[in-house]
């Protein structure tokens, strides 16, 4: 009885866990899709499942949409933003997780309430700051930005990292004559690389995704990509084919990164509130 | 611990020496971080004090509250703060309720569950501009968008929901986003409940209900609080997925705050006004970050 109760709650289960997981994932699914369709065959009435698949919607995206200049954006401001922010967070971190001190709780809570900061409301002097110091429309100018607002992000992910390496590991190396500089360089990165690994992927996909200051701190020198989808919501968006082509390919790294990392985000998006 | 004590003779110089590091490792990332959240504050706050519109110079001098006065009596304004608070209370409501569920669902083990749950939570990688223009194109135009013709399928007319409803189309948009959020950080809270106290709970004959009321859902609390207080600071300012669908039309029916600051600043080039809206803005935020700056204190051990 107890058995055969609980196979019909299993089929349930099953049932409804893949019908929501197919139901969400369904736009996506159709982006993928229809970017290998023609463009006329992407906006046949009804939808088309079963097509002849071509890479024309590809081939176009690639040879009239200079593609590559916004992709390279993209890399370029999400590397140079982590890059950056790293160099910045490892030494503080590390300064936090081993040599606390009585303000060091209160640093982290201070750095996580300048993340509060609704970025609207400072919209109008970075972009008067960043005119100013011809920082607008470069990808230096939006790498700064981004890295700014996630610097405390970084901060926090790397410390909860950094306060699970043994501090006597630490100490055993400072006792065989290791300077601060070599038990960080040398003993401490190589044991929380994994650790500093999700968080430079974090940081990687929030600069990836950053709509709010890409939109509005680029035009065309420095437009990322996701300035470069956002012009498809003219009247060029008609062309579903070239859009979920672009689509496609904008998303795709970030979608297999947030895959692999999954369990590690929860930490640095939580601040370490759920583990 | 016997080489620590023989190898510092004198342990208070280490210290000292230690706090000295400490403190040079810290500041790079201290004082560019209290650059950042003063100065642009600082400025904000000054801007929204005068007369400064980009492209009309005979316009300037202090104008006192008077940028606040014209922002708060205008009716678009109260219309944009009013629609703020919908669309941030509507995704919170689907993103947390429907999230709880799904992590109790996805607790379960069946068949392909990883795969589900990698389905699941992929709508909260995908970019704002991509996942606002993919359905506002693919699966919600009035002609070509799959659910018209589901709807034609069953013999109902299609909607231009955008055109509509504006303001609901864009919120189930951003509760496509962010349900996802809230499923991977509840249900990793769910993972971490003792399996055994869950089976306890079954041999005693508490039913799913009585399980999930008494037992998940008070070990979710926490998390869940996270979940509204993250969420509610990134839905304050939903920009990309209003200016790439609606740009806040038709009028101002789905105009939140964050973009009538953006249309007062960028289009109409009024800097007062604009800055007046972003310290609002600021405000409100605020509110929220204390509850979630003392709820993560309370967990935080130095």
């Amino acid at each position: 009885m107890a058995v055969k109760t609980k196979r019909s709650t299993r089929i349930a289960v099953t049932l409804l866990g893949w019908g929501i997981a197919l139901w969400l994932f369904f736009p996506i699914f159709w982006m993928i899709l229809t970017g290998f369709k023609s463009e006329v065959e992407a906006v046949s009435t009804p939808p088309k499942l079963f097509f002849m698949p071509t890479l024309s919607s590809y081939a176009e995206v690639f040879e009239r949409a200079s593609y590559w200049h916004f992709a390279l954006n993209t890399v370029i401001v999400s590397v140079g933003a982590t890059a950056g922010a790293l160099l910045l967070a490892i030494p503080a971190a590390y300064s936090m997780a081993f040599m606390p001190s009585k303000r060091t709780r209160g640093t982290l809570l201070w750095m996580l309430s300048t993340r509060m900061l609704p970025p609207v409301g400072v919209l109008v002097p970075i972009y008067l700051l960043a005119r100013n110091t011809h920082l607008l429309d470069t990808c230096t100018g939006l790498a700064i930005v981004d890295m700014l607002t996630n610097l405390p992000i970084i901060v926090w992910m790397l410390f909860t990292f950094f306060r699970e390496v043994p501090a006597p590991i630490l100490e055993a190396g400072r006792m065989d004559g290791a300077t601060r500089w070599q038990e960080m360089t040398m003993v401490l990165l190589p044991l929380a690389l994994p650790g500093i690994a999700s968080t430079a992927l974090l940081s990687l996909i929030l600069c990836w995704n950053e709509a709010f200051w890409s939109l509005n701190l680029t035009s065309s020198n420095a437009a990322p990509l996701t300035a470069f989808i956002a012009s498809f919501s003219s009247p060029e968006g008609l062309f579903f084919g070239k859009l979920s082509a672009a689509s496609t390919l904008a998303v795709a790294p970030i979608l297999v990164f947030g895959w692999i990392s999954q369990k590690q985000l929860v930490r640095g998006l939580t601040f370490g509130a759920v583990k | 611990m016997q080489a620590v004590v023989e190898h510092s003779p004198t342990p208070g110089a280490s210290a000292q020496k230690g706090k000295g590091a400490g403190f040079l490792l810290l500041s790079p990332a201290v004082l560019i971080l209290l650059v950042w959240s003063l100065v642009p504050l600082g400025m904000t706050l000054w801007y929204s004090l005068l007369n400064y519109n980009l492209v009309d110079p005979t316009l300037h001098g202090f104008a006192g509250f008077s940028n606040y006065w014209y922002l708060l009596t205008d009716p678009d304004f109260l219309h944009s703060l009013l629609n703020t608070f919908i669309l941030v209370a509507g995704v919170l409501v689907i993103s947390v309720g429907g999230g709880t569920l799904l992590a109790v669902l996805y607790d379960q083990e069946f068949f392909g569950r990883g795969i589900a749950r990698v389905l699941v939570i992929s709508p909260f990688f995908i970019m704002p501009t991509v996942s606002a223009l993919l359905w506002k194109n693919l699966m919600l135009h009035p002609i070509y968008g799959v659910y018209s013709a589901m709807m034609r399928a069953v013999g109902l007319t299609p909607i231009d929901w955008l055109a509509k409803f504006p303001l609901l189309t864009v919120m189930m948009i951003v509760a496509w986003e962010w349900l996802p959020f809230a499923v991977l950080i509840l249900l990793t809270a769910v993972q971490s409940l003792d399996s055994e106290q869950k089976e306890a709970a079954r041999m005693d004959g508490a039913g799913p209900i009585a399980r999930f009321r008494h037992i998940i859902l008070p070990h979710l609390g926490r998390a869940i609080s996270v979940v509204v207080m993250i969420e509610t600071i990134y839905l304050l300012t939903v920009f990309a997925e209003i200016s790439v669908t609606t740009a806040g039309g038709p009028g101002v029916a789905s105009t939140n705050l964050a973009y009538l600051i953006y249309s007062r600043a960028l289009l109409q080039f009024d800097v007062g006004g604009a800055s007046a809206g972003g310290i609002i803005a600021i405000i409100i935020a605020n509110i929220v970050a204390v509850f979630l700056v003392r709820s993560v204190a309370r967990n935080l051990e130095v």
